[in-house]
């Protein structure tokens, strides 16, 4: 039996190419799985992932990973279809099921719970030959834009490891800005991919509420949430969605939309694309370094040969409070659940099963959980219901309205900032409603099912800044358009006839 | 105080019945349906609630709930919303049940549950039908101070349907339910059975002052396992509220239950302020927006109701109109009945067989009709021997015997058993002529001339055949023998 | 519509969630620091719009009714608190208190 070539000194540089070149390596036997995978532990263990430091993983299973890994070298020497992502380490967001680590969300409550049953995305993953090396820690539930809500402690910055890597899909941006993977799966419900990728200076895509099945995704928002996925460049997070979206029979609120390849939207070219620039997105209070990266973005549009064009979507400042009713009222219910009968965490009571079910979530939820179940539970009782519910839902479709409006006057894509601020430092922010306000910019994405993704576009102090975009509904090809030629004219590579900046 | 002087008080009963759907699977997931299997082994990561895990919806299900909507006479919506019913509950592994509240499958129907001594027709009032997820089951009594849950039941498909409070005692509260379940049953939504927990019925009852037009307190009664428990309890019930208003009290709106072996009612020790429920439409499933044209063609589909098939069969068959009822009565019975008649050619002989054996049959097997291992073509067989003669009537009901016991078709019974008439000459000659030694005080007096006693000994005859002997054969060797 | 200690002693109940009586009044500040924000909404006319339900609107996708469902890839005795018999066990619940075990 001849060994196939090794190469992995290559490895770990090679995970600091494209994944396309990656892939391709793999394909034609130049690297193999295995020294890719070993390259992603590798520079783990260099950068400080562990708990002790960056805090990216809440579980990482080398063993399986390599054995995975080797598995499809064996598919490659049988000449079998490795997939799109033969060989790519991914790690994927702790709220996501997969069969062979712990889904613990982050919480107590699902502390060493190993899921059954796998999502749809990570099934997609794995048929597609990505390898999947650990669970990326987060906001208990999803619920938090920091990280530190965490019950195994906050995960930090990459970039600067005094701040937050932002949240909840902190760990997932971490492990991709630290060089341990090119792709991951984050969750998004209210901005929790965009808004750490904007901290860590990564891509964050949120596709269209329905393009990407939820089954498998721990739910928190089921209204709001979608899978998404975090990325180094805009290619990589192409690739990485087309995998991962489609319909499901699993998923009743998956759509049967054909996938389109968003990867081919590379070279499209700007001319002639309308780019709006919603007036409300831009307050005059925001941070003037954010506004001035924001400008140099839209510049670099105009001389692409887009149009920019100031907008109105006039009911942006009732996102956040619409979506801090309808996503805690939508979590008080998907969290009743845990209630320590069938799988998680049971805490013994002498007070029978009704003090079982109290001792148990009080024990295992953690401060901003509870907060919101009581939030969520209280909107939603007798009496409130119209008050807050209710009003919030019709708001909620005024924001969509908003969203229809502009797309219909022959706007392509919106071009927002994606956070107010860049990356805070750890601890720095305790009001919650202050931290609520972090997803300003991105939570009326999620409240109006529109895709939007962040990418980005510059720093402040040496702190990252993403500039958001967003697309109309299953336009996610138009927005990857937006988001390639910003990519390429930001880092100063222009296509042919495309003018310099 | 005197009867006389207490005013007339009148029952005012609305009802909810919970009907399982017959479909394979639940209702959100592939789970089987089916009672009986070992504790939490259909299941799934869908009815486990396991976190991630999505509802999916049955299309049968929603058909099955088409079915019974139209057959109630209701008005189909064409955009109807699912919702989550929040409570924790062992059994509720979601902490919500799966239901639809302010926009259900169907609305506004009626049921016909008799008429007027003028012919007028009395209707109850069909307020909703909805659909929804079953919970699963716990049982309290089997270990020492703990609750076991089995979630085997957990999602499979209901449909409540809520009634007005139309009727007025419970001997009508009576024929609606047995009324509803003949429709459910003909139509196949629902096994209908309340012992095995397929039908469940809570009464809304409270008592008024005849001819007053508000409404009474109302009190829910559940925990009743039959029809007739339901009778009891509501009148029980009732006597209870009257009772109560008598003597200057006032009614508590509450949940009572009904003990059957007291027969009273009891209130439940569930605290009703608790009850916020938090209902909101469920995220996890669109709206199911119907094709009206499938609504139509489920509609269309509806096999034929109990009221149509009475006044068929009295004309296709010349049935009695009481023998149509009884017929009709279950739906199984009835079909069995028309596929008897037509093997056999023969209704009546169809109707006394269906009436008589086949019922007695079932009765002491405990089973369903559909279960009955003697499928109507056989009996069919069986009856069309009869006529032409192959085996006696007497012999027939021995075949029939067997046939329940082997499931064998009649002519095979009939051979394997030696149970075919006997018409050769030869065979019963030797019959007769041993019942004539066997006797011989009345042979000699048959021979004499008492021919009286011809039937007595055709009567031994028969029997010593065991049934085979063709009885007009054996009168007429017999006449033979005493002329000899 | 201010929160008080007794609303989220209520809520707290309606969640199946134990509170320390000592944090009743903060829950409620907090709780009414949060829902101040929500106020803004009332500043919305919202009269004539139906509320979202949901964002998918064209309808539910109906799945056939046949199996299999999902595969469990093990069985609920590896993740289960208390299983005895197959049965999940949980405290007997307070309104069967009464009952007593089934003598075979
Ligand atoms: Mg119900
Ligand atoms: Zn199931």
């Amino acid at each position: 039996m001849k060994p196939p070539p090794r190469a992995p000194a290559s490895a770990a540089k090679l995970l600091s190419r494209p994944l396309t070149e990656c892939v391709a390596c793999v394909r034609e036997g130049a690297a193999l799985p295995s020294d890719l995978v070993s390259a992603a532990f590798d520079r783990a263990d260099d950068i400080g992932a562990g708990s002790e430091s960056l805090n990216v993983f809440l579980a990482t299973d080398r063993e399986r990973a390599t054995e995975h890994a080797k598995g499809l070298t064996a598919l490659i020497g049988r000449a079998e279809a490795p997939g799109n992502l033969a060989g790519v380490p991914v790690a994927v967001k702790d709220n996501i099921a997969t069969l062979d680590m712990p889904t613990t969300c982050g919480s107590r409550i699902l502390e060493g719970y190993v899921s059954p049953f796998e999502a749809t995305v990570v099934r997609r993953l794995r048929a597609n030959g990505a390898v999947i090396i650990g669970k990326t820690n987060m906001d208990e539930f999803a619920m938090g834009s920091s990280t530190e809500n965490s019950a195994y402690g906050p995960t930090r910055n990459p970039v600067d490891i005094r701040r937050v890597p932002g949240g909840s899909s902190g760990g997932s941006a971490a492990a991709v800005a630290a060089g341990i993977v090119r792709l991951a799966l984050g969750s998004e419900t209210g901005g929790s991919v965009r808004q750490p990728a904007s901290f860590c200076g990564i891509v964050g895509v949120k596709p269209t509420y329905g393009r990407v099945s939820r089954y498998g995704l721990v739910a928190f928002g089921s209204s709001l949430d979608q899978v998404g996925v975090l990325a180094r460049t805009v290619e990589d997070a192409a690739l990485g969605l087309e995998v991962i979206a489609g319909c499901d029979q699993f998923d009743s609120t998956s759509a049967d939309v054909p996938v389109p390849r968003y990867e081919l939207e590379k070279n499209a070219g700007l001319k002639g694309l309308v780019i709006g620039k919603p007036r409300e997105y831009f307050p005059e209070r925001l941070d003037p370094r954010i506004a001035q990266e924001c400008e140099r973005a839209l510049d670099a549009y105009r001389e692409l040969g887009a149009e920019v064009r100031e907008v109105s979507l006039p009911h942006t400042a009732y996102s956040i409070p619409v979506y801090y009713i309808v996503a805690p009222a939508e979590a008080s219910s998907n969290l009743a659940r845990f209630d320590g009968v069938r799988y998680g965490l049971r805490v013994p009571s002498e007070r029978g099963l009704a003090g079982m079910y109290e001792a148990t979530r009080a024990r295992g939820f953690g401060p901003e959980v509870t907060r919101r179940i009581l939030l969520g539970t209280y909107v939603l009782s007798a009496g409130y219901y119209d008050a807050y519910y209710k009003k919030a839902q019709s708001v909620r479709a005024l924001i969509a309205q908003d969203f229809r409006d502009v797309f219909a006057s022959g706007v392509d894509v919106l071009f927002t900032p994606t956070t107010p601020t860049p990356a805070f430092e750890l601890g720095a922010v305790k009001d919650p409603y202050e931290m609520y306000v972090s997803d300003i910019f991105t939570a009326s994405a999620n409240l109006a099912g529109v895709p939007a993704m962040s990418i980005p576009i510059g720093d402040a102090r040496g702190l990252p800044v993403g500039g958001q975009i967003i697309a109309p509904h299953f336009a996610e090809p138009v927005m990857f358009r937006a988001a390639f030629g910003l990519e390429r004219a930001l880092a100063g590579e222009l296509l042919p006839g495309e003018k310099s900046a | 105080m005197s009867a006389a002087a207490s005013p007339d008080y009148e029952m005012v009963v609305g009802l909810e019945v919970h009907v399982q759907l017959k479909t394979r699977t639940k209702a959100f997931c592939g789970c089987s349906a089916d009672f009986g299997a070992p504790p939490n082994t259909n299941v799934c990561p869908v009815c486990l609630a396991l976190p991630g895990a999505l509802p999916v919806l049955n299309q049968h299900a929603v058909e099955l709930a088409l079915r019974a909507a139209l057959a109630l006479d209701c008005k189909v919506n064409a955009t109807s919303v699912f919702a989550r019913k929040n409570y924790f509950y062992p059994d509720l592994p979601k902490g919500y049940q799966i239901s639809q509240y302010d926009r259900p499958l169907a609305e506004k129907g009626w049921l016909t549950i008799g008429e007027l001594d003028d012919g007028t027709p009395v209707r109850v009032g069909i307020t909703r039908v909805h659909m929804e997820e079953d919970a699963g089951k716990s049982v309290h009594d089997r270990y020492a101070g703990a609750t076991a849950i089995d979630l085997n039941r957990a999602g499979v498909p209901l449909i409540e349907i809520v009634s007005e409070p139309d009727m007025r005692s419970a001997a009508e509260a009576g024929a609606y339910l047995r009324l509803l379940k003949q429709i459910l049953s003909y139509s196949g939504v629902s096994d209908v059975s309340m012992e095995e927990g397929s039908l469940r019925v809570d009464a809304n009852v409270s008592a008024r002052i005849r001819g007053a037009t508000q409404l009474g307190t109302k009190t829910e009664v559940k925990n009743m396992n039959s029809f007739s428990a339901v009778e009891r309890a509501l009148d029980s019930e009732f006597a209870r509220q009257v009772a109560l208003l008598e003597s200057g009290g006032t009614v508590t709106q509450q949940t009572m239950l009904w003990d059957g072996a007291k027969g009273e009612t009891r209130a439940s020790r569930t605290k009703e302020e608790s009850h916020d429920y938090r209902y909101f439409p469920e995220p996890d499933l669109p709206p199911l927006v119907l094709d009206m044209e499938w609504v139509g063609r489920v509609g269309r589909a509806i096999p034929e109701l109990p009221d149509a098939r009475r006044k068929r069969m009295i004309g296709e068959y010349e049935l009695s109109a009481a023998d149509a009822e009884l017929l009709t009565a279950s739906a199984g019975m009835s079909e069995y009945f028309e596929a008897v008649a037509r093997a056999s050619l023969d209704p009546k002989a169809a109707l006394n067989w269906v009436m008589g054996e086949v019922s007695a049959a079932v009765n002491a097997a405990g089973v369903r009709i559909d279960e009955f291992p003697v499928r109507p073509a056989d009996l069919g067989e069986l009856l069309r021997m009869v006529r032409e003669d192959v085996v006696s009537h007497t012999a027939a009901k021995r075949v029939f015997a067997r046939m329940v016991e082997t499931g064998k078709p009649a002519a095979q019974v009939a051979a394997e058993e030696g149970l075919q008439k006997v018409g050769d000459d030869a065979a019963l000659v030797e019959w007769i002529d041993e019942v004539l030694r066997e006797n011989p005080a009345e042979a000699a007096r048959y021979k004499s001339g008492e021919t009286k006693l011809q039937g007595v000994l055709v009567g031994l005859v028969m029997k010593k055949s065991k049934g085979r002997a063709d009885p007009r054969k054996v009168n007429q060797l017999l006449s033979e023998r005493a002329r000899v | 519509m201010a929160v008080t200690g007794q609303d989220v002693l209520k809520v707290a109940k309606l969640a199946s969630l134990a509170v320390d009586e000592g944090k009743l009044d903060a829950l409620a500040r907090e709780l009414n620091s949060i829902l101040g924000h929500m106020e803004e909404l009332g500043k919305v006319n919202t009269e004539r719009i139906l509320p979202a339900e949901g964002l998918s609107s064209g309808g539910q996708r109906l799945r056939a009714d046949h199996g299999p469902a999902d595969a469990l890839a093990h069985a609920p005795a590896d993740f289960a608190p208390e299983m005895r018999d197959g049965f999940f066990i949980v405290p007997r619940l307070a309104t069967h208190e009464g009952s007593s075990e089934r003598t075979p």
